[in-house]
């Protein structure tokens, strides 16, 4: 199985944009939405949902006042200011880590698990996408990574698919590290902006990290060249294999207003070619055929 | 007065507006960059820092002369960060959340605390302007106590900028919690519009009033605005899109350095926010 995980540390260069691009190139896979907390890949796929599962978190803690006797003994141990001198539990602070509710000398206190979110896995006119909404405010959203990337995985093998297009989180954190952990390779899209360069360093950083091959491709180039290339020598030096180049190029937000990707938009662009040059990069990858054949499946039959 | 600059979606133009209404207000206001996965409004900034420390959340510790193997800390531990195998206490670093629950029952006294990096806090200022920003250690996966930890070294007598991180939930909380008012940075697209909704969301959850400053406002579709009529939520600002502004950002720029012209505008948008956050009318307009 291959997953390939695009991700961009900086939000707003194009990502999803891309990924959804990409979805018209590519042939007998999944998508997967690994971005739980702002999704959007679902507004350009309009998938129809066949299965739909709640996603349970962490829990929270509830005081019982009638049980209470106001000892204070929570109050106390809560690292997380997560309990009032009311002995009422604020949501939004307590960590769910449950030391008041075993320490609780008379057992006043509940340990409610919480539906964090939802998970669906759904057709879409490019095949089967699992996608997932984080509730509002929630938590655990790198558990909810794991959780559909692994429900992808599954997916793929009961279709015969042998890959999987992934289109990630912003930063660096939690959902992200849950996004890395395993993937293929990374598709990291950068801007040429100071915060792009900034941040495609970082993740370029978690990649080396977590020991995954990353690749770099620059959208928007033509807003600033010296960025660009600043950005490609970058690359260079960091031994990140450089995919090219997209034009900044109003296409992709008008296609997203129709709620379609750049090659059903029916506008033929120069930009097309690229992202299939870029795409073919990727796919053609020594990483993506670690034995050198670009076409397991025809070699093997 | 706290504002904390958020966006649902990222590369809507939050740092833009965080660091160029900073700039505009000069020396009363401290800008708290709580994007600390990816800290950006030094590049914008451009501050003098005079400080950088080291940022630890407590791990424990295991004293195995004095452990029993009893499995008391395995058992109160909610996040698997802490294990018993045969006569030996294993401690999963990165998975403990420092509630220090392990350290409390152990009856041996066996635990102690030692620190777990999760990344830096910088110290700056430039023209007036106090700056502090987190920077998340690289591999960590916790940001929300990093984010936690810069809010405690606001300066409560000025105004408070935040640069909030994008996206909805734990991270995004930690830098909107406690404010007294939220700015929404979003663009007139699908995907802008309906992460924005997500952000509200989010907003109206803690309570606190919030406005809207639309980005890139003449391109997508105009959705956006009906949506924020008919949710009473106010628009305090437009900003076209102008590939000058776009040149600007890439090189690093201050929108109100380079067109001084807009200075005047992100004054009068504080202006705004301020009337917001001290009337009744406009902070029950935004709750609901
Ligand atoms: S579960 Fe933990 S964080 Fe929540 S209120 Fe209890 S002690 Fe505080
Ligand atoms: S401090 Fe809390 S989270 Fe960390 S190991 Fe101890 S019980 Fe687990």
């Amino acid at each position: 199985m291959r997953e390939i995980v695009i991700i961009s540390g900086k939000g707003g260069t194009g990502k999803t944009s891309l990924t959804a691009a990409f979805a018209s190139l590519a042939e007998n896979f999944v998508l997967c939405d690994a971005d739980v907390d702002a999704a959007d890949l679902h507004l350009l796929m309009q998938p129809a949902t066949r299965h739909r599962s709640d996603f349970m978190g962490g829990s929270k803690a509830v005081i019982n006042s009638a049980l209470c006797t106001g000892c204070g003994t929570c109050i106390e141990l809560c690292r997380f200011g997560g309990i009032n001198d009311r002995f009422q539990v604020d949501a939004i602070r307590c960590e769910g880590c449950g030391v008041c509710v075993d320490l609780c000398p008379v057992q006043a206190i509940d340990f409610q698990v919480q539906r964090c979110g939802e998970w669906f896995i759904s057709d879409t006119r490019f095949g089967p996408m699992v996608h997932a909404r984080l509730g509002i405010a929630e938590e655990n959203s790198g558990k909810l990574v794991s959780l559909i990337r692994k429900e992808s995985r599954q997916l793929a093998e009961e279709r015969g698919h042998d890959l999987i297009i992934t289109d990630g989180p912003p930063g660096i954190g939690c959902p992200v590290i849950a996004s890395v952990g395993g993937a293929t390779v990374l598709v990291i899209i950068t801007e040429p902006t100071v915060s792009g360069i900034h941040d495609m360093e970082r993740v370029v950083d978690l990649a080396s990290h977590f020991k995954v091959t990353g690749m770099v491709c620059v959208n928007k180039f033509d807003l600033n060249l010296e960025m660009t290339e600043a950005i490609e020598q970058l690359a260079r030096k960091r031994n990140v294999a450089l995919l090219g180049r997209v034009p900044f190029d109003p296409v992709f937000t008008r296609s997203m207003v129709e709620g379609k990707n750049i090659f059903e938009y029916g506008e033929q662009t120069a930009t097309q070619e690229q992202v299939r040059v870029i795409w073919k990069k990727i796919i053609r990858s020594p990483s993506m055929n670690p034995l050198g054949i670009v076409d397991f499946k025809a070699t093997i039959q | 007065m706290i504002i904390s600059v958020a966006s649902g979606k990222g590369g809507t133009g939050k740092t833009t507006v965080a660091t160029n209404m900073a700039l505009a207000l000069g020396e009363k206001v401290e800008l708290l960059d709580c994007d600390v996965e990816e800290p950006n409004a030094h590049l914008f900034l451009k501050p003098q820092i005079t400080r950088t420390e080291k940022v630890e959340t407590p791990i424990p510790l295991i004293d195995l002369e004095k452990c029993t193997a009893c499995r008391k800390c395995s058992d109160i531990c909610r996040f698997n960060a802490i294990a018993v195998v045969g006569k030996k206490v294993l401690v999963f670093p990165e998975l403990c959340h420092s509630c220090g629950g392990c350290m409390v029952v152990c009856p041996e006294k066996a635990i102690v605390e030692t620190g777990r990096e999760l990344g830096t806090i910088s110290y700056g200022h430039r023209n007036g302007i106090r700056f502090i920003n987190g920077r998340l250690r690289v591999g960590e996966a916790m940001s929300p106590p990093l984010i936690r930890k810069v809010r405690a070294a606001a300066d409560p007598e000025r105004v408070t900028i935040i640069d909030a991180p994008p996206g909805t939930s734990c991270p995004v909380i930690a830098a909107m919690n406690g404010a007294d008012f939220i700015l929404m940075v979003t663009e007139p697209t699908p995907f802008g519009l309906h992460d924005l909704r997500l952000a509200v969301g989010a907003v109206r959850v803690l309570g606190i009033p919030c406005g809207l400053v639309v980005n890139r406002s003449d391109i997508g579709d105009q959705k956006v605005f009906a949506y924020a009529e008919s949710e009473g939520l106010p628009i305090l600002m437009t900003i076209p899109f102008d590939r000058r502004i776009a040149e600007i950002y890439s090189r690093g720029k201050a929108i109100v350095e380079e067109m001084p012209e807009w200075k005047e505008r992100f004054v009068d948008l504080y202006r705004k926010i301020e009337a917001l956050a001290t009337s009744r009318s406009g902070a029950s307009q935004c709750v609901k």
